[in-house]
């Protein structure tokens, strides 16, 4: 198995076809670095950043046939990373559809709205890097961009108090984040000796008590990687960013910045081995126990949608971890059922955040309650598309969040982790009524008219935006397809997650 | 191909009706009723197709349609129907034509949202009646759910919140459990051939050692419990039934209680024959305890939709009492309640939204001598209260008679406890018709009496119940074969059976050749039974009222003439 570290770092031609996602994103970000310093136009960047994206998503199939591949001893590009670029990829796509009339209407003066979308093609990369990383200096290089580019990202409308609010706190959080991910990784080091993940494992390989520096720098690693996915007792800053932020980006750190980290975790925790000792399994529980439990119970009490959606996504990524614990004694379906879950949780958040962002105006973001009320009368396309998200996100039959429970759910059950099992269950029970609660405040009676005046909410119907509702369009047909069809889409992951999964077999 | 329609029709036209609303006023409950209609018609066309049955059971169906759905976790779209689920089809078809003309004045706001709420419920409720893959089971089974939500929640009465987030969140859990032991039974399988499959018949075949097979059991015994329901998952029921519309209150009491008793009947009670023969006294014990509780809490009640909620409890658990009984008379006589239940709940809620259209109260203390006021509702109301009370001559009284029949041999102690409650019955059900109808006049009010169409209908339902109380046949023969497979193939007799109470079971042994044996059987237990029920009834009706008591007093030669049909259905097996 060290044979893919003593080859040589020298780059050969396939080493590239490999890498080229990655290499065209980077392409792509200087391309619209230097047509902002010729001609700055929003339409114009909105349009190039997107056609990155693309133009990125169509080289994935060319990657695809020189992987896996190891390419040097940084970066390993196999079906499992290939699929997380192009859930990343969709993402951004979507996040850029979405902002442009959120910045449109946000920025009446040219303030330079240009750079959000370079900043995003920039963070999208840091995410891309991450998911390839089979080495502690990718791993942290890719981190690190992708987090300093969300900084500057939530604080972008800097005129704004909420969201400079945000950006400090993100900052401090990344920063903090940072640190102990850095001296955890030393310890791992000074321990094995090796800064590759599968140097790290060599420890746990050799089946003896591992060693309990060793131990402690895992812990800070995951003291790390928890900050940035916001696991309880690591969440507090989720719901301020989350709300703080402009809608468009709380949709990008919620899909895209976690997408990336979750894909690091597993692999890392795969490559590493870690679900073999119990005390780190029982941590993992432990965590996904505590992120279940506060998210769901914090959302009860929420009065502001977007803050509600961010303790609902704490308590998704308790779920989650109920699926990459069953990784441990069941590879297949873990790996699996985490990269189906994370699928899912994507299109539903950018559903609901999306319809968030949709229906803000220029006076600020709708996040309230009370904004909601009734929507269904007024706007039903779009209450629609935010009830079959919500309905998703609890896991009702039909949309997709109800395919991706069954499989963390049947994951959890095949590894034989029945109070964790349980503990979704009784979760996903108390979650139903936050969001019954907002559902249930859609279809109101609509609020007397006095409060809404009419031409406004005309006006703000016909500045939807075609791009945006495409986008949504495309998000609610994908959470209903995924419901309805998921069949193709999971022999897919199996295919793509085998190589990841081999490593597992590997080792045992 | 004919079941894929059956289920397609409600949900394709549900769309339809909810743009019909801008078309005209009435087009919503056209095409929703005329999409019902043609699922009606089309059960009833399977349904004179009288032959099959005879060699329809569980496991063989009539008719069946599979195609490949997620391959990779062995879930295909797998339909199949046998007797049970064409009768619970035709049921739901014409419960949901009832509930949307239940509605035709109630709801006058949203028309077009809530036909298309009601068609998808319906919808689903059919899916889940035909659907022998567990994975699509459970697909149907919650796809109902949303809709009827919205229904409780949009048009719902004062605390529809409150009671649709009762009902949703109860029954979701009940729907989790079920879930997990779902999808544990599907991975069991798993590792006994080395592939997942959620096929009926896969899993019908499975080998469970007893300590699994017994906390699964649970699960599926709760997943469906919630739904029917027995205490002490029943809290969501009277707040959700009260506060429904009547469309919806008439779609949950007939249609959707019975989700949860099909799912016994189909998965519990087949999929787990060993835990189940432990499981039984306690599932019985607590359909006595729904019985009693039910009915005492009836008694008590002021809101007359409450009261027939409580009823509808006390009702179910004679469905419990009978499925778990494990003889064929008593399964025979569930389904016979679950039919004579629907059509009697769903007249009764009817009749309570009328009232309430009418008065603006559900509440009885305000109500009193509507009889001279509204004459035409006042005696459908009594008559659907005789039937609930199990009349003699009526489908209620065969469903719970039989199960009370059947389930003696099982457990003579919670049979006699479960009889009670038909005692209890008639108290509750008298009382509110004395405190509705009879009695003082509060006030001087002029309430319209029930229109041409609304009586026509109820008028229908009373024929049926008429029918099917004199003529039970049709349905008890179509579900025989389905309802013999689920009786213990060797149940074991632990005490003797005495000298004029032949155990039922030996019944169900002795069903090749019964034609001697099943009626001379029969006619000795059922002059006992009957007589002890007369007794019990007799006493009861005098106290309430003189003319029932008249009509109560018929059941001994009802009682022996009945016997006759329903053995007659025992000689058509093969």
């Amino acid at each position: 198995m060290d044979l893919h570290l003593s080859r040589e770092c020298s780059m050969t031609l396939q080493d590239l076809v490999a890498l080229s996602p990655i290499l065209h994103l980077g392409a792509f970000s200087i391309v619209i670095m230097l047509v902002l310093a010729v001609r700055r136009h929003h339409a114009t960047i909105a349009l190039l950043s997107f056609l990155s994206c693309l133009l990125t998503l169509a080289t994935l199939p060319w990657a695809a046939t020189s992987a896996p591949r190891t390419v040097t001893a940084l970066l390993i590009v196999d079906g499992y990373a290939l699929l997380y670029m192009g859930l990343l990829l969709s993402a951004t796509m979507v996040v850029i559809s979405l902002s442009y009339r959120y910045l449109k209407l946000h920025f009446i003066e040219q303030e330079g709205v240009e750079e959000y979308y370079l900043l995003l093609l920039l963070a999208t990369f840091g995410g891309l890097v991450l998911t390839v990383s089979a080495h502690f200096v990718s791993f942290f290089l890719g981190l690190e961009l992708l987090g300093v580019s969300l900084c500057s990202l939530i604080g972008y409308l800097r005129t704004r108090r909420h969201p400079l609010e945000a950006a400090v706190k993100y900052l401090l959080i990344s920063i903090s984040a940072s640190t102990f991910l850095l001296f955890g990784l030393a310890l791992l080091y000074f321990e094995s000796g090796s800064m590759t993940f599968r140097g790290v494992g060599t420890v746990v390989e050799t089946g003896q008590a591992v060693p309990s520096l060793w131990l402690g720098g895992f812990v800070l690693v995951l003291v790390g990687v928890a900050l940035k996915l916001g696991l309880a007792p690591f969440h507090m800053w989720i719901p301020d960013v989350y709300q703080g932020a402009p809608t468009p980006i709380t949709a990008y750190i919620a899909t895209v910045s976690k997408g990336a980290v979750i894909a690091l975790l597993l692999r890392f925790a795969t490559d590493v081995g870690v679900l073999k000792i119990d005390a780190l399994v029982h941590l993992f529980g432990l965590l996904a126990v505590c992120s279940m439990v506060t998210g769901n119970v914090l959302a009860l009490f929420q009065q502001n949608v977007k803050r509600l959606l961010a303790y609902s996504s704490i308590a998704h990524f308790g779920y989650l971890l109920v699926a990459l614990l069953a990784g441990g004694s069941a590879a297949a379906a873990g790996a699996e059922a985490v990269t189906f879950y994370v699928i899912v949780y994507c299109a539903m958040t950018l559903g609901a955040f999306g319809v968030v962002t949709v229906y803000s105006s220029e006076v600020g973001d709708k996040d309230r309650f009370e904004d909601y009320q009734g929507l269904f009368w007024t706007r039903p396309w779009l209450a629609a598309a935010l009830t079959l998200s919500l309905l998703s996100l609890a896991g009702i039959p039909v949309t997709a969040g109800f395919i991706g429970k069954f499989y963390a759910i049947a994951a959890g059950v095949d590894a034989g982790l029945w109070w964790l099992v349980l503990a979704l269950i009784g979760n996903s029970v108390v979650s139903l009524y936050y969001y019954l609660r907002l559902i249930v405040t859609l279809f109101d009676e609509e609020p007397a008219p006095a409060t809404l005046p009419h031409e406004r909410a005309v006006q703000s119907t016909e500045a939807a935006g075609w791009t945006a509702v495409f986008s949504l369009g495309l998000v609610a047909s994908i959470i209903l397809l995924l419901g309805v069809y998921p069949g193709p889409l999971m022999e897919f992951i199996r295919d793509s997650v085998s190589n990841l999964v081999m490593v597992v077999v590997q080792r045992r | 191909m004919v079941l894929w329609f059956l289920i397609l029709i409600p949900l394709l036209a549900a769309p339809l009706a909810w743009m019909g609303q801008q078309w005209s006023r009435h087009a919503a409950r056209w095409i929703a009723i005329g999409a019902l209609s043609i699922d009606l018609l089309l059960a009833l066309l399977l349904w004179s197709q009288d032959h099959w049955f005879q060699d329809s059971g569980q496991g063989s169906w009539l008719l069946e349609s599979q195609t490949s759905w997620i391959p990779l976790w062995g879930i295909s779209l797998h339909l199949g129907l046998d007797g049970l689920s064409l009768v619970l089809i035709l049921l739901t078809a014409f419960i949901g034509i009832i509930a949307i003309i239940a509605s035709w004045t109630e709801i006058q706001t949203r028309v077009g949202f809530f036909h298309c709420n009601v068609l998808l419920a319906l919808g689903g409720v059919i899916g889940v009646f035909l659907a022998i893959d567990l994975f699509l089971f459970f697909f149907f089974w919650e796809v109902m759910l949303v809709p009827m939500y919205l229904l409780i929640a949009i048009w719902g009465h004062e605390q529809r919140r409150h009671a649709s987030f009762k009902f949703f969140l109860f029954t979701q859990a009940g729907s989790l459990m079920l879930l997990v032991a779902i999808i544990a039974l599907a991975l069991l399988h798993q590792h006994a051939t080395g592939r997942p499959s959620f096929d009926y018949a896969d899993l019908m075949g499975l080998a469970l050692n007893s300590g699994i097979g017994w906390w699964l059991m649970l699960a599926f015994f709760i997943g469906f419990v919630v739904k029917l329901p027995a205490p002490p998952f029943h809290s969501w029921l009277p707040d959700t039934y009260a506060e429904a519309p009547t469309g919806a209150s008439i779609i949950l009491a007939g249609i959707l209680a019975k989700t949860g008793a099909y799912g016994l009947l189909r998965f519990t009670i087949p999929l787990f024959p060993g835990a189940i023969s432990e499981f039984a006294p306690i599932a019985m014990g607590l359909g006595a305890i729904g019985i009693l509780y039910g009915a005492v809490l009836a008694c008590a009640q002021t809101d007359i939709k409450r009261l027939v909620a409580y009823s509808s409890i006390s009702h179910m658990g004679f469905i419990l009492l009978g499925a778990f009984a494990g003889t064929e008379l008593a399964l025979q006589g569930t389904v016979m309640q679950l039919v004579a239940h629907g059509l009697s709940t769903g007249a009764l809620f009817m009749l309570a939204g009328a009232l309430q259209e009418r008065l603006h109260t559900r509440d009885m203390r305000q109500m009193g001598g509507l009889w001279g006021v509204i004459p035409r509702l006042a005696s459908m109301a009594l008559f659907f209260a005789l039937a609930s009370l199990g009349l003699p001559g009526l489908a209620n009284f065969i469903g719970e008679f039989l199960v009370l029949f059947g389930s003696f041999s099982a457990q003579p102690f919670l049979t006699i406890l479960a009889s009670i409650g038909m005692v209890m019955a008639a108290i509750y059900s008298l009382a509110m018709m004395q405190r509705t109808f009879f009695g003082r006049q509060r006030e001087t009010r002029i309430a319209p009496d029930l229109s041409n169409i609304a009586f026509g209908t109820l008028l229908l339902i009373a024929v049926l119940q008429v029918w099917l109380g004199l003529y039970p046949r049709p349905v008890l023969s179509t579900t025989m074969p389905v309802m013999g497979t689920l009786v213990p193939p060797a149940p074991k007799l632990t005490r003797p059976p005495s000298e004029f109470l032949p155990s039922s079971d030996s019944f169900a042994r002795l069903r090749g050749k019964p034609r001697l044996l099943s009626r001379e059987g029969m006619q000795g237990v059922s002059s006992e039974a009957v007589a002890k029920e007369n007794r019990l009834r007799r006493g009861v009706a005098e106290e309430s009222s003189g003319s029932t008591a008249a009509c109560l007093s018929a059941v001994v030669c009802y009682g022996g003439w009945i016997k006759p049909w329903i053995s007659t259905s025992h000689v058509s097996a093969p």
